[in-house]
């Protein structure tokens, strides 16, 4: 209760200082100031999917069912911030570069990372068996994380390269960090939404096994 | 037994029940050759010099032939109940891995010779090189023993082969980016020394993969 409306203040503080308290940018002008849900999207996005990764290893090592509530849930946010973090790369990118998308080396990786997550979410969803279906995911993950790194050197070396940060003025750190901490405040408050609801789901499919136990 | 016996036991059985009817090899080489020529009318109205596409055609030829291969691997074993019997044998898991990913580069490698021939007819180009035949090996290699996993993974889902090639190819991108580079590299008239780092990415993708492999199928085929 208290998360959901910490998160739901946080973010419209931070709608209000990226749209109008934070200075507009030289260069650019106001379509910089898509930048704050773009950079807070990726980087609460990202570890999201890293919690994920986690998640899966200590599922295969304990198979305990909240390990994989974890993962799938942490997952299934991450994914949908990544998603928001490349539309909203896309709708800067345009009036800026004057493309909506280039084949440099973050966005390729990132267009492949999205790519292998929704094959993980196709994956989770083929499979009917609970357990195998958390085992499939878990094993899937580590191989998919692990030549996220890879394709990233690899095609750093294929092309050559996304703006790096830099010459913020107080104000638009502060902006960019009441951002990132508003993003954070909503991860966490619909992963505890999420966590709730794979448990209560763990505890239906526990108590359906148990009637078709009493009924034979 | 020992790890290496299993293993060759296991790729033996492969070849000769492939042998027997090659309806799986058959496939294969007939998608690997039918995307080189549709490649070749694709880009025939676009592109002045042919040959320059070539590395990548012969790559999606060989990934997508590739796949033809792998999703049998497992898919003929749970329905003819081999996979069972060979769990209910007392063996290292990671021996079934391992002959499973030997046997599929063996069949994709015999393909890949086959169809690298015919594109040397097409294209009236040397592809049967030592040092191009050796940068396709390595990268098939790689390929195979990820793509043995996933299908692992694959098999015992509702989608069944429908889902490998999604699972698959955005794992495998980096094997694919560096192999073709390889070949491309290699057929511009360069050397493999010319092409080292393309072939370090290859080999370090190879053993990274191959290993998390090995390491992750005792997971998968576990009841």
């Amino acid at each position: 209760m208290i998360l959901d409306g910490a998160a739901a203040i946080s973010m419209l503080l931070a709608l209000f200082a990226a749209l109008g308290w934070a200075p507009t940018e030289a260069t650019m002008g106001d379509v910089q100031r898509i930048f704050y849900f773009h950079v807070s999207t990726g980087w609460v996005g990202f570890s999201a999917l890293l919690v994920g990764l986690v998640g899966a290893i200590l599922y295969l090592w304990r198979e305990e069912g909240r390990f994989d509530s974890l993962s799938l849930a942490s997952v299934e946010i991450g994914f949908t911030f990544i998603t928001m973090n490349i539309l909203t790369g896309s709708l800067w990118a345009k009036p800026v570069w004057n493309a909506w998308w280039t084949w440099e080396p973050r966005l390729t990786t990132a267009a492949i990372l999205w790519l292998i997550y929704l094959a993980h979410l196709m994956l989770r969803s083929s499979i009917d068996d609970p357990q195998r279906a958390a085992r499939f995911a878990a094993v899937y993950s580590i191989p998919a994380a692990a030549s996220i790194p890879i394709t990233f050197l690899a095609i750093f070396w294929w092309r050559g390269m996304h703006p790096v940060m830099g010459g913020l003025t107080p104000r638009m750190l502060v902006t960019l960090l009441l951002s990132v901490g508003a993003f954070t405040l909503l991860y966490l408050a619909l992963l505890r939404h999420r966590l709730r609801l794979a448990h209560l789901g763990r505890e239906i499919a526990s108590l359906g096994e148990q009637a078709e136990k009493r009924r034979t | 037994m020992s790890f290496w016996r299993v293993v060759a036991a296991i790729v033996w059985k492969d070849v000769v029940a492939e042998w027997r009817d090659k309806e799986v090899l058959s496939a294969m080489f007939a998608l690997a050759a039918l995307v080189i020529l549709i490649f070749n009318f694709a880009f025939e109205l676009r592109v002045g010099n042919v040959r320059e596409v070539v590395p990548g055609a012969l790559w999606v030829a060989f990934i997508f032939a590739g796949m033809l291969g792998l999703s049998r691997s497992f898919v003929l074993e749970r329905d003819r109940g081999y996979l069972d019997g060979l769990l209910l044998a007392p063996v290292d898991r990671s021996a079934i891995l391992v002959a499973k990913s030997l046997s599929n580069w063996l069949f994709m490698s015999l393909i890949e010779v086959i169809v690298l021939l015919l594109a040397s007819a097409l294209f009236n180009l040397d592809l049967m090189r030592a040092d191009l035949l050796l940068v396709t090996a390595l990268g098939t290699g790689g390929y195979a023993g990820l793509g043995t996993l996933m299908s692992a993974l694959t098999a015992n889902t509702r989608a069944r082969e429908v889902l490998l090639p999604a699972l698959l190819l955005p794992v495998a991108v980096p094997l694919l980016l560096a192999v073709v580079k390889a070949t491309a590299g290699l057929l511009d008239g360069g050397t493999l020394a010319g092409v080292v780092h393309w072939l370090q990415m290859v080999i370090g993708f190879d053993i990274i993969f191959l290993t998390l492999a090995g390491v992750l199928f005792g997971f998968v085929v576990e009841e």
